[in-house]
């Protein structure tokens, strides 16, 4: 059973995804993760894991290291690991310590009228594309959307977003190219609250987070929104692009202090990366993975589920 | 950029600076250490191991045993075997006999492939060329709206044509480029992953259609270990000629730097540093290697300042900020010279020894800068040509003026008499010493070592 789109929103009587669908799914994801899948099981799987030798051990340190998961979560992971004595089952045990890192499965809180949902990133990590699949599958579930093309630095940004909001149906408020990203996120607010919308999903501009007038910027956008609305933004979610490296842990942390991130999204999984950063973010930050985006189509944004990345991670 | 791996280098390596006798334990926890922050660094595993071996083999090797400061030595085959894990010379790109040049971008979704072809197209044109931009990126929405936008901010035609197949596009691009006249034609495709196979194999296309003068691969500084996987992908279905590697301003470290050359053997030939379109350097990998170690970069620091501060001005106010004439209107120029230089604090970094001074410092203030810049505008002719004359009353109209306060224009004042001091220090050869600036010293010296330097400085 895979988590479902229900279960994320929290919709009430939402099930699993019956395994027809989430199997499709989970192959998906598991040929995606079948470069690490070859990384863990080809190493550790030729030879039977055998608890007792050292080389073993370094073997499993230097897959995980290879699929992202860092030097200090892979160190956390093999602890764990050592602590839990019976390791034999090594694919079992590490689905399990896996799922463990990443804690109970989060919900995306959109139960306010309405609700504010703040998209922040890196460049390149995929927001706009992130946002067009998140508004048309909160449409599928029958609420009504606004998005907010608040990048209004990057050289035709608000076009590109124009086109995902015809796509899923959402209204589109837009601005001038370098207009104050702050004004067009409390203009869309304020259309949605006129026009009765559910969901307000703000696109902003990709910013290093090491920029610290941009990562103001940013704050700014959200002290608007929290001044227009109590409580919002009610979901701040950060774009991480799978194929980071160790860098997407001081993306979360950078983010997270400047706007206060509640949940990573995990784009570009159908490439050869695993994006096996999320596992340190978790660790590190307690930032819970809440979507992973799989591919190009509207229906490849999915709810993010521990269990099945684990296996996926490193099953056969 | 690349701070965090320096700074872990150096401590790593701070060990054995200082050392007259390098035992193999010393070296076996320095090489721990290394190996431990190029992995954090995202460096590919398979290739830290091989790094790691080399200069361990070299490090207990009779050119450090025999040396006098095996420590110095060792930093020194450091730097070499980073310089030459990232290239070894300053990788020009190619250019036709017969024009225009071509040069095809590829790369991932997201890596900056089209803002790279607008950065590439205008440093064509600062080095006198005569660009064209290629959109054959025909998926992305609004892809080609952002190439005729960039196009326009650089003043560079770009040729597309929606309905086209990306195919005849290039082919077509290439066919106008000429015409018009257009000395380098910079086709930027569409971003695809390099397991897609369909995708991938259309890339092919227009690479045997195009027939490139230059293939680069675009590479995010901030991939992790698959950008192994991703450059082996694209090398065997385009086989590029080299990397053009963005997003280097961010704090990653850059191992996808470091990697991409040892395993496919081609070299990161442009670097971009920055958000503005002029941010795109030629990319030199000892220089970056001095980077990594926390050497400075002086050679990078010159030349921007040379192509920011023309010839005349230059000389004009050296000459008179050697004699400690130094005005209120020498700053604002100079301060405004350094503006044109680019962002404070990439240029801080380029300054040997700073990396490890700015530690903590987060970032130095800009709005601070344009406070200064609003006191001074807000004196009159006269006071920053003879500053001596502000007194009380003029300093309140200028904090008022400049929407400061009295204790800011203070500073400045002060700041401004202990630069002129320094200036004219220098003017007369006496280097004078900056609070905590030391360069790379190493860590302990020697008694007898500290006293020759006294003798020879006298």
């Amino acid at each position: 059973m895979a988590r479902s789109w229900g279960e994320l929103l929290g919709e009430a009587g939402a099930r699993s995804e019956p395994e027809e669908q989430g199997g499709r799914f989970l192959s998906r994801l598991r040929d995606s993760l079948s470069k690490s899948r070859r990384a863990l099981t080809g190493e550790l799987a030729a030879i039977a894991f055998d608890p007792a030798s050292e080389a073993d051990w370094e073997r499993l340190e230097e897959a995980l290291i290879a699929g992202d998961v860092g030097v200090r979560a892979t160190a956390e992971l093999v602890r764990r690991l050592e602590a839990r004595g019976d390791a034999s089952d090594l694919e079992t045990a590490l689905a399990a310590e896996v799922g463990g890192l990443f804690g109970e499965p989060s919900t995306l809180d959109v139960a306010h009228q309405p609700a504010v949902v703040l998209v922040v990133g890196v460049n390149g990590t995929g927001k706009t594309t992130t946002i067009g699949k998140l508004a048309a599958k909160l449409a599928e579930h029958g609420r009504s959307v606004v998005v907010a093309a608040a990048d209004t630095f990057r050289a035709a940004a608000e076009e590109q977003l124009e086109i995902w909001a015809q796509r899923a149906g959402a209204d589109f408020v837009g601005s001038e190219r370098g207009a104050d990203p702050a004004a067009v996120a409390y203009d869309a607010l304020q259309a949605a609250e006129a026009r009765g919308r559910d969901v307000v999903i703000v696109d902003t501009a990709g910013r290093l987070h090491t920029q610290a007038n941009l990562m103001e910027e940013l704050a700014k956008v959200r002290r608007v929104l929290a001044g227009r609305l109590e409580g919002a933004p009610h979901e701040t979610l950060l774009v991480v692009d799978a194929t980071t490296g160790q860098n997407g842990v001081q993306q979360a942390r950078l983010f997270g202090e400047a706007v206060g991130v509640t949940g990573v999204v995990l784009t570009k999984l159908d490439g050869s990366a695993k994006g096996g950063v999320a596992i340190p973010i978790a660790y590190e930050l307690g930032l819970p993975v809440k979507l992973i985006g799989v591919g190009e189509q509207l229906n490849d944004l999915r709810p993010f589920d521990a269990h099945d990345y684990a296996r996926a991670l490193v099953q056969n | 950029m690349f701070d965090t791996l320096s700074d872990k280098l150096q401590s790593a390596l701070g060990d054995l600076r200082g050392r007259g006798v390098l035992d193999e334990e010393a070296v076996s926890r320095a090489m721990r250490e290394v190996r431990l922050a190029l992995l954090e660094a995202d460096v590919n595993f398979g290739v830290v191991n091989d790094f790691v071996g080399h200069i361990r083999e070299r490090a207990v090797g009779e050119e450090v045993t025999k040396s006098l400061t095996p420590g110095q030595q060792v930093v020194k085959i450091v730097h070499e075997e980073l310089t030459r894990l990232m290239g070894s010379s300053d990788s020009r790109l190619a250019y036709a006999s017969r024009p225009p040049t071509t040069i095809l971008l590829a790369g991932l979704q997201g890596s900056g492939k089209t803002t790279a072809a607008g950065k590439l197209a205008l440093l064509m044109q600062s080095e006198g060329r005569k660009p064209a931009l290629v959109a054959a990126d025909l998926q992305r929405p609004a892809a080609i709206d952002q190439l005729v936008q960039l196009g326009a901010q650089v003043g560079v035609p770009v040729y597309a044509d929606e309905r086209s197949d990306p195919v005849k596009a290039v082919h077509d691009g290439i066919a106008r480029a000429k015409e018009e006249g257009r000395d380098v034609a910079i086709l930027d495709t569409a971003g695809r992953l390099h397991v897609d196979e369909p995708l991938m194999e259309e890339l092919a296309a227009v690479r045997r259609e195009a027939k490139p003068t230059n293939v680069l691969l675009v590479l995010d500084a901030m991939t992790g270990q698959e950008a192994v996987n991703v450059a082996q992908a694209f090398q065997e279905r385009i086989d590029f000629d080299g990397v053009l590697l963005t997003k280097l301003d961010g704090d990653a470290r850059g191992g996808a730097a470091l990697s991409v050359r040892a395993i496919t053997g081609r070299p990161v030939k442009l670097a971009s540093v920055g958000e503005k379109l002029d941010a795109l350097e030629w990319f030199h990998p000892d220089r970056m290697a001095s980077r990594i170690l926390g050497m400075g970069d002086v050679l990078t620091l010159i030349e921007r300042a040379e192509a920011a501060i023309g010839g005349e001005e230059k000389d004009e106010l050296e000459q008179r900020m050697l004699k400690g004439e130094f005005s209120f209107d020498d700053f604002l120029s100079s301060y405004k010279m350094l503006r044109r230089m680019g962002p404070l604090q990439g240029i801080l970094k380029m300054i040997p020894g700073m990396g490890k001074q700015l530690e903590g410092l987060d970032e130095v203030d800009e709005k601070q800068l344009a406070r200064v810049e609003a006191i001074v505008l807000s004196m009159t002719p006269h006071e920053r040509r003879v500053p001596h004359v502000i007194d009380g009353s003029r300093r309140k109209r200028i904090a008022a003026g400049s929407g400061t306060t009295v204790t800011e224009v203070n500073q400045l004042l002060e700041a401004r008499k202990q630069m002129a001091k320094m200036m004219k220090a220098m003017g007369s050869g006496k280097m004078p010493t900056l609070p905590g600036v030391n360069g790379a010293a190493p860590v302990r010296r020697s008694k007898a070592k500290s006293k020759r330097k006294k003798k020879a400085r006298r």
